[in-house]
């Protein structure tokens, strides 16, 4: 009576479609009894089944399916496993899959996520008509290879071997114990690779005169090992991942960080400050700390970075705008002021330069006291402040020394910026605003 | 009045999370890379999973396979990413899969320029997968819409089983903004339709006494018809994987159990509904911001960071007392017809701005000459103002355009 309580198939009553002697219908028949070894519910058993003939297995099975692109399905058993880790997930994909998805293949070895990989290798692309895949050995005829590969094969065990993963077997269809070690590498807790050697009785047995014992004698001469080549103790992601979250759970996420306006402001129009600096040197903090300083003291502001990819070389500019009212057009035909602290800086605001007039200013060190523009300057000599100057500092003392200078709003408001944006550096940086009053006075 | 000095890609995190997103998966490239970092460590905070792919065919993959769990899924790429994601957003489509795609656009062809503004993928995203089947974008152009349309993107994805791309701009993404904090306006994100669950199943699963697991022997009622779409338009009810029920999901041409099929009886209905899905509910999918000046001859239409010198120009034009109207798309697809034929009315000449060589503009011209030849009037004078050097559309350009 007890039996009748088992499921005694994973099948459903679709006959499958293969060519007769196809090493499919025997994998999928291994696959069946390994099912109901485990008695798997199979409203939590996913098979994912990749492209080629292999990819219509999924459809005569009773479990769910999802069935994807040409060489994905590694990746898609990665997301639905990720996102549920309760679900038994299994992908069942050709050798031809294996190749043009290899590097998914690689990287769930490498993260052990718990999804078992059952590769139906014969030796060819069987759907397309056969031509030769990743798996062809060297010499053996494909309708790609006509005159004998001369291509060497890839070896999909040691591949993922190499790189971690946690089960590793190879075999044949023809194996007995197969519908075990399926059931052994579906219950493996991390990433489990079954390379499973078949024969495609439509392409590869006939062009090569291959047939069963030809496939077992092919095991000995390419001198790949067979049986489980790996199998250790590994952290399975989806858990991994679910465990590390469970620490962070609750915290609070990207939460709106209002801001009233505290201070006044003097402003009555659009004013565009220009920061031209090197990447490095905290530019853009600087600059931060400037925007949030105009928000602070009510104003709307904005600010847009220019910087090379290689973040740490090169300039970096920064463009604040500052309104009383809501600013759209974000970008700077000509600033009300300039900020130059470099070289590098330099090298990118010669069209300000140019367009500035003598209503604008240049707030600038004395190594470029003499670069051309229209626009009145103003030397700082930032040496000379009573604080240690660094590489790093020099961008917000000559900031703030220039937001005294322009006087939009009190340098209270900068200080409070600095608190609140800059707040574990707070410390440090305060007594350099402070210090920034002094360099105009010189 | 509280305000916010903010990126757009925060906006669009803190939108996902809003909408309910709990997975993600993508692969860095300028300049969305800070929407993936945003994910990454906030998405624990709150039961969900964020992970870096290997690569973005990668991204795309998981996240599709974890929305069929049920999973609320988000990816952000730029250009070369979209590119890579081109044969699964087809998947997307075809799978009936609710999905997030947001592209910052940068500068192309190819790795154009990684911090450079652009709005090159209009066409891109439409077209960008084979078979040329309706897809859904939404383009913000203020950081609060980046955080608003978010979680309008999820609303539509879930609803209609169906990815849709958000078509925000490096120059929104990674600068600094004031928002004022009453802007960020919430919208109720629905729930893609979902099979009811089995009577009895609140009893929990039978115990297998063999096994002492839960029964795997399969009900009749816990199974049902994955792709039965009826009538044609309407979203068909699915289930997760892992549910109450057994899922089929399949992206090769299939019949209404999920099995491959040539029928061409079933294939062209199956088809139909991937269009009509979308085409019959476009009335649903119309958002857009319209400044209407009575007076005004000229119609300006633009979209994402474009329109907001658009505005910033017709608000310095009427001021020097020049009348002109702007219409700002937030959806740019499905084409939001009825928005723009509304606003185009009344106004003789009409001018598309874009960072592009005119990729709207030619949805609004074949809009606008259909329109005309089917009323038998003559249509308005239509034109593009493009710029594709790495700099913005000026107001001083709309305003020249305004006055010629
Ligand atoms: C991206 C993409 N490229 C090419 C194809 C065409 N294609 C279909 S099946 C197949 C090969 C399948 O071979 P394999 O994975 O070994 O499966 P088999 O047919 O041998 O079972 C190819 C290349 C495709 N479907 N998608
Ligand atoms: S073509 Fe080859 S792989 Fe495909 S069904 Fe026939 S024998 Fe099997
Ligand atoms: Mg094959």
């Amino acid at each position: 009576m007890l039996q009748m309580q088992l499921l005694e198939t994973y099948k459903n009553e679709r006959p499958d479609p293969f060519c007769p002697g196809c090493g499919h219908t025997f994998i999928l028949n291994h696959l069946d009894a390994a099912l109901q070894k485990l008695q798997l519910d199979p409203k939590k058993t996913v098979l994912v089944s990749d492209i080629g003939c292999v990819g219509l297995s999924d459809q005569y099975f009773i479990t769910n399916a999802f069935h994807g692109l040409h060489g994905r399905s590694v990746a898609y058993a990665t997301g639905i496993k990720l996102a549920n880790p309760d679900l038994h997930v299994i992908v069942l994909m050709g050798d031809g899959g294996t190749g043009i998805g290899g590097t998914h293949i690689i990287n769930a070895a490498r993260r052990n996520i718990g999804v078992t990989v059952l590769v139906f290798n014969n030796f060819n692309f069987g759907m397309t008509g056969g031509e030769h895949s990743v798996t062809t050995p060297a010499g053996y005829r494909t309708a790609s290879t006509l005159a004998g590969n001369l291509e060497s094969h890839l070896d999909i065990c040691g591949s993922v071997a190499v790189n971690g993963a946690g089960y590793v077997y190879r075999g044949t269809s023809f194996d007995r114990d197969l519908p075990d070690r399926i059931a052994e590498a579906i219950q493996f807790p991390g990433f489990a690779l079954l390379d499973i050697w078949e024969l495609c009785t439509a392409y590869f047995v006939v062009n090569n005169d291959f047939g069963r014992k030809e496939m077992l004698g092919m095991v000995d001469t390419l001198g790949l090992p067979t049986g489980l080549i790996q199998r250790r103790e590994v952290r399975e992601l989806a858990q991994a991942l679910h465990e590390q979250g469970q620490r962070l759970r609750g915290q609070p996420t990207l939460p709106v960080r209002g801001v009233d306006a505290q201070f006044p402001n003097a402003l009555d129009r659009k004013f565009h400050l220009v920061i031209a600096g090197s990447a490095g040197a905290k530019v853009r903090s600087a600059a931060k700390a400037a925007g949030y300083a105009g928000v602070l003291a009510g104003l709307w502001a904005t600010q847009s970075d220019d910087y090379p990819t290689t973040v740490k070389s090169g300039h970096s500019i920064s463009e604040i705008i500052f309104s009383p009212e809501e600013i759209r057009y974000t970008g700077i035909a000509k600033p009300d002021a300039l900020v130059l602290l470099s070289e590098d800086g330099l090298k990118k605001v010669g069209g300000h330069l140019r367009a500035m007039t003598p209503e604008d200013v240049l707030i600038t060190t004395p190594e470029f006291e003499h670069v051309a523009t229209a626009a009145r300057k103003v030397i700082l000599r930032p040496r000379d402040a009573s604080v240690r100057i660094t590489r790093t500092n020099r961008s917000l003392i000559v900031t703030a020394a220039a937001l005294r200078l322009l006087n939009l709003f009190p340098v209270a408001a900068l200080e409070e910026s600095v608190r609140q944006t800059m707040a574990r550096f707070a410390a440090e940086n305060l007594p350099v605003i402070a210090a920034s009053a002094a360099l105009l006075e010189s | 009045m509280t305000r916010e000095y903010i990126d757009g890609a925060t906006a669009i995190a803190r939108g996902a999370l809003q909408a309910g997103c709990n997975f993600f998966a993508g692969y860095p490239i300028s300049p969305a890379t800070p929407i993936l970092l945003h994910m990454l460590r906030d998405l624990p905070k709150v039961g969900g999973v964020g992970i870096q792919a290997e690569d973005e065919i990668g991204a795309i993959s998981m996240c599709i396979g974890a929305a069929m769990t049920g999973a609320r899924a988000l990816t952000a790429t730029s250009g070369p990413g979209i590119s890579l994601y081109s044969e699964n957003i087809g998947l997307a489509i075809m799978g009936e899969t609710p999905l997030v795609i947001v592209d910052v656009m940068r500068m192309g062809p190819a790795t154009g320029g990684a911090t450079t503004v652009a709005q090159g993928d209009v066409q891109f995203v439409r077209w960008g997968t084979s078979g040329g089947y309706p897809i859904i974008a939404l383009a913000p152009s203020s950081v609060a819409e980046c955080y608003t349309l978010t979680q309008r993107a999820f609303d539509l994805a879930e609803r209609f089983r169906t990815p849709v791309f958000l078509l925000p701009d490096k120059e929104l993404i990674m600068s600094m903004a004031t928002v004022d904090v009453a802007e960020y306006v919430d919208v109720a994100v629905g729930q893609r339709p979902l099979v009811p669950a089995p009577a009895g199943n609140g009893a929990g699963p039978k115990i297998n006494a063999a096994t002492g697991q839960p029964d795997p022997r399969l009900r009749p009622e816990e199974t049902y018809l994955p792709y039965d779409f009826d009538p044609i338009a309407a979203t068909p009810p699915t289930s997760p994987f892992g549910g109450p029920h057994i899922t089929r999901f399949t992206t090769s041409s299939h019949d209404e159990h999920g099995f491959l099929t040539k029928d061409p009886v079933k294939v062209g209905r199956l088809n139909e509904h991937l269009r009509r899905k979308i085409e019959d509910h476009r009335a649903e999918m119309e958002f857009g911001q319209f400044d209407a000046d009575p007076a005004a001859e000229t119609l300006l239409i633009s979209y994402g960071t474009t329109a907001r010198a658009m505005r910033e120009a017709a608000d310095r034009s009427r001021a020097a007392g020049q009348p002109v109207s702007g219409l700002t798309l937030h959806t740019l697809w499905p084409v939001p017809e009825n928005l723009i034929l509304q606003a185009v009315a009344g106004h003789s000449r009409v001018v598309v701005a874009e960072l592009n060589h005119g990729h709207y503009l030619r949805e609004i011209e074949l809009l606008l000459y259909r329109h005309a030849a089917r009323h038998h009037h003559a249509p308005p004078q239509i034109s593009g103002l493009h710029r594709v050097d790495g700099e913005l559309i000026t107001p001083e350009q709309f305003l020249a355009v305004v006055r010629y």
